[in-house]
């Protein structure tokens, strides 16, 4: 079976306008919507307590809110998740109370008012304890960005490093803006994921500059835009089968994989359909932009007068 | 040009049987147990342990499955539950106080598997229930409590070199000693700077006092903390062997918190009730000269005299102490319960460090015939354990305390001594529970997304790429074993998140395949050879490979640094991960591939889906 055949180079480099407008237009959408509505986050961030309580009956919500509202949290939220047997309660940080008082007092009102209880899990972050989660996620972020860069830097070119990054980051960035719409809970799993989908989405980028850099040694006579859209071309097969396989697994995961994988799952997702676009359709026109050409990536300078004219024709 | 020389293929051979050994004991699953380890952790494991298990077990006609020693103590399996618990209450009744008898599950795995140290993997707290707790150490107060010691440690260095003084007296974490003329205060300075060096002394003027104030400096900040931590981790570790937990984890992270994970713990409200318990020891003398009814009565209401503290005695009486300390739970190195030779009485056995020595012998010297109060301050209550007389001048920090009423009073009151005393007080910052039935959920949950999502892949690849992708497949399946067998014998915590790595890896790792096989079919593309097209193909996908799988091992490698708990436990499977998939896609699956074609005499065609023609 071969699902890809392609006689002649698509002239992706000619759509580089639009498709940069498309991702220029989401991303400036998803930060509206972080400025607007902000990311939901999970306890991991802001300290606070979760339980997940499975009842063998149908639960009763409403006794539920009562027996935690009879111990003074009014600000409780208690909600149905997954069946109608399981419900989550929610608890955010109360001064004065510690972590593990709280639950304790939680789960004895939920036993008192229905002995068939049972406490499956249950999550108390302290603030202190989310308050460092935002800086070392932050300083996680970061460093990924750096040390991804200096690697495609020493080994392709700084245009090919910060044009890489800026697709990569704006898959990040867009990620952010899906779960501050939907206002899917943010926890640690989803900036794992999030970190993880980054590594994985500049393989892409890698996967097309790799060849990029062959074609320029190879096709001698070719100018950059035919270069790279033989580039994006060749490689367009390997893309979309790789990422269709990894994408089955998380599929596998989102079906599967139950409550706490969920929302991994679904940032995954969309990394993964985002990053087929970004790191090629956006990387490789800012790469063209930034002036990639054969002489700064191989180093031959008598084309480089040449190679930059034909630059300048492309992008007027 | 496609043949592996010998060694190669020997290599590939030999890591796939490591990787088989070290995966299997996965499979056997786990049957019920118990695990006896000595109470203190200071008490060397005796090898003749085992024996005297097994006698017991003889003894009491209770069937094993196997049972063996290892560095931390006896383990031994059971057919089922029941035997398990009864095998528990047996051990504990006959092995008494000097063991801890914990219930455990231990794998299947049969013996030489063990031997090999082929276990299966560690399953962290969300797969198999518990608790994990963090807990914050309060070094604010650790450093107080330093600093109120020196109030001591100065009064009698002072009093001692005959130097008169006005005061001294604990302002935050200084302390400051008041003098009528500067002449003393000068002979104090050198006194001090001499016995204490780790302070750092400055002279001021207050009205007609000269003041000479004393501060920990950096270093001695940083010592009293980590001694602080220390400490707190032992005592921890003390506790939790009340507890009966069988793996308990306890470390530290950070510089000022400890980790605490019980597995297998359900009931949540003990276990926080014995690490909660911030009990700190004082040793004080008692006021002899107010122990009239009069003055008691009045104390008991509130109106101590100056100086001094009323308490209750555990059996309820006042009693008046003297506010300053003499010693603190921290000089007490350990405590046990004995007998006196003599008058066969219980007895309490303290051993004190040192300093405590020291301090000791000379409070005793000056107090013969007086009480001495030990007193245990709870959750901001404070009582007298027990207040013996001092009978004669005692050196050389061993202290018998006589006047218990039993055995069992000498040792609860050991305990308290021993274990009882944390260097500062601890708060939960941090708490998750996981129920046994959602950690088998879990387990469930991660092990179905990847193998429907494997099964998944390995049918498009195969249906793809033919035979190629049935080497892709093998590739990834080896990939998966290699990866299992590494995380089994680096027993690093497999989590949930974990699992999701597990997953995601296979998924990420194919890849390097789909990478060499379009390339190879490009190759057949342009006209070359089947055998040259293998060669090529693969020679050219390494590099790309390679450079795309180090920027995904950066982004691992900053979870793992930045990452906490289950993040952590991400990022290791994941880079474990990547390094796999490097070895099965390329050195595996080329493996495979030779021998396949690479023995043929000719190749007409390759088994790699159809190729269009250009």
């Amino acid at each position: 079976m071969e699902l890809f055949r392609i006689k002649n180079d698509i002239p992706f480099m000619s759509y580089g306008r639009l498709t940069t407008s498309i991702s220029l237009v989401t991303f400036l959408l998803a930060i509206v919507f972080l400025a607007t509505r902000g990311l939901n986050f999970g306890v991991d961030f802001t300290g606070g307590t979760v339980m997940e309580v499975n009842y063998p009956q149908t639960a009763n919500l409403e006794t539920i809110r009562k027996a935690v509202d009879s111990i003074g949290l009014k600000e409780a939220t208690v909600q149905n998740f997954g069946s109608s047997h399981d419900v989550l309660i929610r608890l955010p940080v109360k001064p004065g109370a510690s972590v593990s008082q709280l639950s304790e007092q939680v789960k004895a009102a939920l036993v008192q008012a229905d002995s068939t209880a049972e406490v499956r899990r249950v999550e108390s972050v302290g603030a202190q304890v989310g308050d460092e989660l935002y800086e070392n996620g932050g300083l996680a972020l970061f460093f990924v960005c750096v040390g991804i860069v200096l690697y495609l830097w020493l080994r392709f070119e700084w245009r090919f490093a910060v044009a890489a990054i800026i697709a990569n980051m704006h898959d990040v960035v867009i990620i952010l803006g899906f779960f501050a719409f939907f206002q899917w809970e943010f926890n640690l799993t989803v900036l794992a994921a999030i970190l993880a989908v980054l590594g994985y989405s500049v393989n892409e980028s890698v996967v097309v500059f790799d060849r990029v850099r062959e074609n320029f040694r190879k096709m001698r006579k070719a100018s950059v835009v035919q270069v790279i859209d033989n580039a994006i071309t060749r490689t367009m097969s390997r893309t979309i089968i790789t990422h269709t396989m990894t994408q089955t697994m998380v599929g596998s995961m989102l079906l599967f994989g139950g409550e706490v994988l969920h929302n991994f799952a679904l940032a995954l997702t969309i990394g993964i359909l985002f990053g087929i676009y970004s790191s090629v359709l956006v990387a490789c026109p800012i790469a063209m932009w930034l002036g990639v050409n054969r002489a700064n990536l191989i180093g031959d300078i008598e084309k480089k007068e040449a190679d930059k004219k034909e630059v300048v024709e492309v992008i007027s | 040009m496609n043949r592996y020389p010998m060694w190669k293929n020997i290599f590939v051979a030999i890591m796939i049987l490591i990787g088989l050994i070290y995966t299997i004991p996965n499979f056997f699953g786990e049957s019920p147990a118990v695990q006896v380890t000595p109470s203190k952790s200071s008490t060397k494991l005796d090898p003749a342990l085992l024996g005297q298990v097994e006698a017991i077990f003889k003894q009491e006609k209770i069937a094993y499955d196997g049972i063996y020693l290892d560095l931390r103590g006896v383990k031994a399996r059971f057919a089922n539950t029941d035997t398990q618990i009864k095998a528990k209450d047996v051990l504990q009744a006959n092995l008494g106080k000097d063991y801890t008898v914990a219930l455990n599950l231990l794998s299947r795995s049969p013996e030489w598997l063990h031997n090999l140290g082929a276990k299966p993997m560690y399953l962290g707290l969300d797969l198999r229930g518990g608790v994990h707790f963090m807990l914050q150490v309060d070094m604010k107060a650790a450093l107080d409590k330093a600093a109120e010691r020196f109030v001591g440690d100065f009064r009698i260095a002072l009093r001692k070199e005959r130097i008169s003084y006005l005061g001294v007296t604990r302002e935050g974490q200084s302390v400051q000693i008041r003098f009528s003329t500067a002449g003393e205060l000068l002979k104090a300075r050198t006194v001090i700077s001499k016995d204490f060096p780790n302070l750092t002394l400055k002279e001021t003027t207050e009205g007609t006092d000269q003041v000479l104030t004393a501060s920990l400096n950096v270093l001695e900040q940083k010592r009293i903390q980590d001694f602080a931590l220390k400490q707190n981790i032992q005592t921890l570790h003390n506790r939790i062997n009340e507890l009966g937990v069988a793996e308990p984890i306890i470390q530290q992270q950070g510089s000022d918190r400890v980790v605490v994970q019980l597995p297998g713990v359900q009931d949540t409200a003990k276990a926080k009730e014995i690490l909660g318990r911030t009990a700190t020891l004082e040793i004080r003398l008692v006021d002899e000269e107010k122990t009239d009814v009069a003055t008691l009565e009045k104390a008991e209401k509130g109106q101590a005299p100056l100086g001094d503290e009323a308490y209750k005695t555990r059996d309820g009486r006042t009693i008046l102490v003297k506010k300053n300390v003499v010693l603190t739970g921290d000089y007490i190195t350990d405590a046990g319960p004995g007998v006196n030779s003599q008058s066969g009485q219980s007895v309490v056995n303290v051993t004190l460090d040192g300093r405590g020595a020291r301090v000791f012998q000379q409070v005793t010297r000056e107090n013969v015939g007086k009480r001495m109060a030990i007193l245990l301050i709870e959750k901001g209550s404070t009582e007298v354990i027990t207040a013996p007389v001092i009978n004669e001048e005692i050196g050389g920090g061993r202290v018998q305390i006589s006047g218990m009423a039993n055995t069992q009073e000498a040792t609860d009151i050991s305990l308290l001594l021993r274990a009882g005393a944390l260097a500062a007080p601890m708060d939960i910052i941090e708490e998750r529970t996981v129920g046994p039935s959602m950690g088998q959920d879990n387990i469930t949950r991660g092990v179905h997304s990847t193998l429907w999502g494997f099964a998944a892949i390995a049918v498009m690849m195969m249906v793809y790429y033919m035979a190629f992708g049935v080497v892709s497949v093998a590739a990834l399946a080896i990939n998966l074993l290699l990866l299992v067998a590494i995380l089994s014998m680096l027993q690093a915590t497999l989590t949930l998140p974990g699992l999701a790595a597990i997953a995601l890896a296979l998924g990420m790792a194919i890849d390097a395949n789909v990478l060499i096989n379009e390339r190879v079919r490009e190759e057949l593309r342009n006209g070359n050879t089947p055998q040259a097209s293998i060669h090529a193909g693969y020679e050219r996908a390494f590099d790309t490979i390679l450079d795309s799988n180090v920027t995904t091992l950066i982004a691992g490698l900053a979870l793992f640094m930045f990452g906490t708990g289950p993040i952590k436990g991400f990022a290791v499977v994941h880079v474990l991960g990547i390094l796999t998939s490097m070895f099965s896609a390329v050195l595996v699956s080329r493996a495979f591939v030779n021998l396949m074609y690479g023995y043929r005499r000719k190749v007409n065609k390759l088994s790699i889906g159809q190729i269009f023609k250009a």
